[in-house]
């Protein structure tokens, strides 16, 4: 099973980098872009076959180290 | 007294801290390798700053399941004290023995120079040297010390006086201008709870003696020492 994970920061909490980028699409005349949100991006492959068991160990290793849910929050695909 | 120095996989300044106590202090400093599972005969623990796992996924965020870092736990429960600078910050907040955690520097840069806190916590094994209200100047050298938490968190830290260090003018002033991280409320470092564990920011160990021109980062080593001595003085040394 491929899991495929997305992080970004929390609403609410200033991205400095998605600020600089939503600047500099600004910039170069992509006006319609806005609230550009900067995050990580994570692929893995799971030993497991069962899609509760998979989605449980995906979200214990975003909790415990893939993400800082202080600021951040996270969001996953299960594919097999 | 015996500093313990942790040394991680991209530690940088261990050497610096292991000079400050040696050469400085006159006291003895062990570097300790992140593998590590114990700190017997230690009196104190130095986290570094660095670049602790390349900072790879966040800062810290591996560092603190280093097996060194269950020992430092066990530590810091049983009242020892325990210094992160920098990286050594980074890594405490991940770990969970301070609360918050650290944001890009909202200018999106490295930033490395010379900048002045105010000691609003004097009362502190780390700050008994200094004055409520003292400046000093320290220098950072950081991408990522943006400190944020949430509002709760952040109300308790000022209730309970936790926060140690503020970013501020030269002249004591703490404005939006002297903040150069956009770090929370001016936040250069703070305590945990129960008082024996901080993380700062800025790098006292690089401005702790005179032929260097600054030495205003000595005060927090020797009010470290100061606390060590006046524990060791009572039986069952555990208030610090």
């Amino acid at each position: 099973m491929k899991a495929k994970i997305h992080i970004t920061l929390k609403s609410g909490i200033l991205d400095p980098q998605g600020k600089a980028i939503e600047h500099a699409l600004e910039t170069l005349g992509f006006k319609n872009a806005s609230n550009v949100r900067m995050g990580k991006y994570l692929e893995l492959d799971l030993r497991e076959t069962t899609q509760d068991r998979a989605e449980a160990e995906v979200k214990a290793m975003c909790e415990k180290l893939l993400a800082n849910t202080i600021i951040e929050e996270y969001r996953y695909e299960l594919n097999t | 007294m015996n500093f313990g120095v942790i040394v991680f996989p991209g530690s940088n300044c261990d050497h610096d801290c292991i000079h400050v106590i040696s050469s400085v202090l006159g006291q003895k400093a062990t570097p300790v390798w992140h593998k590590e599972t114990s700190l017997t005969g230690l009196d104190a623990i130095i986290l570094p700053g660095g670049f602790s796992y390349g900072d790879y996924l966040r800062t810290g965020a591996i560092a603190r399941f280093s097996p060194v870092m269950g020992a430092v736990k066990t530590f810091a429960s049983e009242g020892g004290m325990v210094l992160g600078i920098c990286n050594g910050f980074q890594i405490l907040l991940e770990a969970g023995l301070l609360p918050g955690a650290m944001l890009r520097n909202k200018s999106l840069s490295f930033i490395c120079k010379d900048v002045h806190i105010k000691v609003e916590n004097a009362a502190t094994p780390f700050t008994g040297h200094c004055e409520s209200g003292q400046v000093l100047k320290i220098p950072i050298a950081h991408a990522d010390g943006n400190y944020y938490t949430d509002p709760v968190t952040l109300a308790a830290l000022q209730a309970n006086a936790q926060i140690i260090f503020r970013y501020c003018r030269p002249d004591g002033k703490v404005t939006p201008e002297a903040n150069p991280n956009g770090s929370l409320d001016n936040i250069a470092g703070i305590r945990n709870a129960e008082g024996n564990v901080l993380g700062l920011m800025p790098h006292p160990e690089r401005c702790a003696e005179n032929v260097l021109g600054n030495d205003d980062g000595r005060v927090i080593f020797l009010s470290m020492l100061d606390a060590l001595k006046k524990a060791s003085l009572q039986p069952k040394a555990v208030e610090v």
